[in-house]
């Protein structure tokens, strides 16, 4: 049996029956959307559809469209594109990361942190796709025979960032679903026939939940996990080596990898608060989604910024330290040229707003807590901005400095995929459980002697748990008398 | 129900199944299967089942990728198209390996996803129907072979003292 601990306060609160989770999780599905949730998907749709026909327009008239010229070539596109991949290093962070190094709490929150991975890679791909100008010419970033004899240039990060977002896109999804099957047994044996309940006994793959297919089940979650832990390390490392990898001032570094990937972690984290607080509001969980898990998780985001915002003085220091007149123009020029707001935003959100977590009261705060996540999105999308635009617009040769200033296509086409995250986010919470169903039923330890044991000085929720565990005991009991008779 | 010669027992907790389980194992009765509606701690060592060989298909999947993600590089740039890239050498290892590690990675988890789905048999099927609601949900069924001389009065009589539900 497994040690608990005494001081630890349960993983979810109020008294649980098995049932009453499956119940809990699946009654916002089955029941009717609230006007809320109307609300919501009409204004991300909306914004979806703005999005869908920037993308016309992109591709119709050429890149012309956007603001971009010979020196700046790379500019909102690509921002959002790292920002978005970002985003999604959270989920896998939280699924695999967190499951190799047992963290429990992460069940409540894993399965829509997963699904938010998978909408943004799904928003990241596009950025480079239009940025081709012709996407149905997509298909030659990949290497296939073809008539000109040639192959892909495999030398290239821009090519590894194929590999690794294709295979990183994969493997999220198939962790994902191979999470989601069991539990998309339990939405098949709860609802009415129909032709719901027929598209999820396909979907369920014929779950029934034998001992034998739960361990395999646990072994290949364990081992995609281990899988997925140095894959999300790689996708963003490749991502930055897009940037450091060439010679311009302010790329070329190599604390880049561990630098994107920190940050990564940080603005995923972020985000899965904002869509977290809401969501445990909206579909009424606050008992699984705890301030307890709002703590955690912003444990995270003080460590992972603290690590942020020691790069940003790390690139400072070697500024001065390298000797090189052009990274030290770079840096000044971020920090007091043209674009100096954009330096500051990410300064102030990034490395000193996240150190207010340090207070328990605050990072315990829910109001606190959401406001601060999006201080950080925000944050870190102008990090992104400022790697690119200010490296960019002046660099070594001084007759080609410019600037660059985003046209109405562009900000269209990133409202666009903002419209997508929270439409495809919205059609999520309605058609699978948000929390993995049968991974809190295992950490909820519902048999009383496993929990009655531990003494907590004050701890409320603690006792309440040990007292369902005894009736559930009791309740056994008197089956028992039953089954003598 | 799977066939009438099966019996099922019916658990509300993981407690009182594990105890079951060994009860039953003891009394030389056969158990078919064990549906939880989670995986259940103990019940592997329980049921004296095998390690699972996935990781196994995990590591000669990710073998495969990873010789044919870098043989594929190594192909292209020394035999099929030699090019020299700012003066590296044809055979340029480390600028392989991150294609190299995510082939690895991508086959890898294919090959251990693939594995599971075909070892324990779960197909997309529209007739599926399971034994038991329940088992989804908060039921834990226990069912013993019922083919010879053991019956469900006499499943009865070994498990007398634990919490069962149901049993037929």
């Amino acid at each position: 049996m497994m040690i608990q601990s005494a001081l630890r306060n349960p993983l979810i609160k109020g008294k649980k029956t098995y049932q009453s989770i499956t119940t809990d999780i699946l009654d916002p599905m089955r029941s009717k959307p609230g006007s809320l949730w109307y609300i919501g998907i009409f204004i991300s749709a909306s914004a979806l559809l703005l999005g869908a026909f920037m993308i016309f327009w992109t591709v119709w008239n050429g890149i012309g469209t956007w603001g971009l010229n010979r020196t700046v070539g790379w500019g909102w596109g690509i921002t959002n594109f790292v920002w978005w991949i970002g985003i999604g290093h959270a989920g896998t962070f939280i699924s695999a990361i967190l499951l190799l190094f047992r963290q429990r709490w992460r069940t409540s929150i894993n399965r829509s942190a997963e699904a938010m991975t998978i909408f943004a890679v799904l928003c990241a791909a596009l950025f480079p796709i239009i940025h081709m100008g012709r996407p149905w010419l997509g298909f030659y970033i990949f290497p296939y025979p073809n008539t000109r004899g040639m192959w892909v240039n495999f030398n290239s990060p821009l090519l590894w960032d194929v590999f690794a977002i294709s295979t990183y896109f994969t493997i999220s999804l198939v962790f994902w679903y191979v999470g989601l099957i069991p539990d998309i047994g339990s939405i098949r044996d709860k609802i009415k026939d129909g032709w719901k309940k027929t598209v999820y006994k396909v979907l369920s793959l014929g779950w029934k939940g034998s001992a034998r297919h739960w361990h395999r089940h646990e072994v290949l979650s364990l081992m995609l996990a281990a899988l997925a832990a140095p894959l999300v390390l790689s996708v963003h490392s490749i991502v930055s080596m897009d940037f450091a990898t060439s010679i311009v001032p302010g790329w070329h570094t190599t604390i880049f990898p561990p630098y994107f990937v920190s940050g990564a972690i940080f603005s995923g984290f972020a985000m899965v608060l904002t869509l977290m607080i809401v969501t445990r509001k909206a579909l009424n969980l606050q008992d699984y989604i705890t301030v307890g898990h709002v703590e955690s998780m912003n444990k995270i985001i003080i460590a992972t910024g603290s690590i942020v915002g020691l790069a940003y003085i790390t690139e400072m220091f070697m500024a001065w330290y390298s000797g090189v007149e052009y990274e030290h123009y770079a840096l000044m020029n971020r920090a007091t040229g043209p674009y100096w707001w954009a330096y500051w935003i990410m300064m102030s959100c990034n490395l000193i707003t996240p150190q207010l977590l340090w207070i328990k009261k605050l990072r315990t705060n829910i109001l606190f807590t959401f406001c601060l996540s999006i201080f950080i999105n925000i944050g870190m999308w102008f990090e992104r901005f400022v790697i690119v635009v200010t490296s960019l617009h002046r660099d070594y040769l001084t007759s080609s400095w410019t600037m660059y200033k985003p046209t109405i296509v562009e900000v269209g086409l990133f409202i666009g995929t903002l419209g997508f995250f929270f439409t495809a986010f919205f059609i999520f919470i309605r058609v699978f459980p948000v929390i993995a169903i049968s991974e809190i039923k295992s950490v909820m330890k519902s048999s009383g002697e496993k929990v009655s044991g531990g003494k907590v000085p004050g701890g409320k929720a603690q006792s309440e748990i040990s007292q369902s565990g005894n009736s559930q005991s009791d309740k056994t009991q008197s089956d028992k008398s039953s089954e003598k008779e | 129900m799977e066939n009438s010669n099966t019996i099922t027992i019916v658990f509300e907790d993981e407690q009182p199944m594990l105890q079951a389980i060994k009860k039953i194992r003891e009394s030389g009765a056969e158990i078919i299967d064990v549906l939880t509606p989670f995986p259940v701690h103990g019940l592997d060592t329980a049921l004296s089942m095998k390690r699972s060989r996935i990781p196994w298909v995990g590591f000669f999947g990710g073998l495969f990728g990873g010789l044919l993600g870098f043989g594929f590089q190594a192909w292209v740039f020394t035999v099929d198209y030699p090019l020299v890239f700012g003066g590296k050498p044809l055979l340029s290892v480390p600028s392989f390996i991150p294609v190299t590690f995510e082939c690895t990675i991508l086959f890898a988890g294919l090959s251990m996803a693939g594995a599971f789905l075909i070892k324990s048999k779960l197909k997309p099927d529209k007739k599926f129907e399971p034994i038991d609601p329940g088992i989804t949900d908060d039921k834990f069924l226990v069912l013993v072979d019922g083919t010879g001389d053991t019956s469900a009065d006499k499943i009865k009589s070994v498990l007398v003292g634990i919490g069962i539900t149901e049993i037929k």
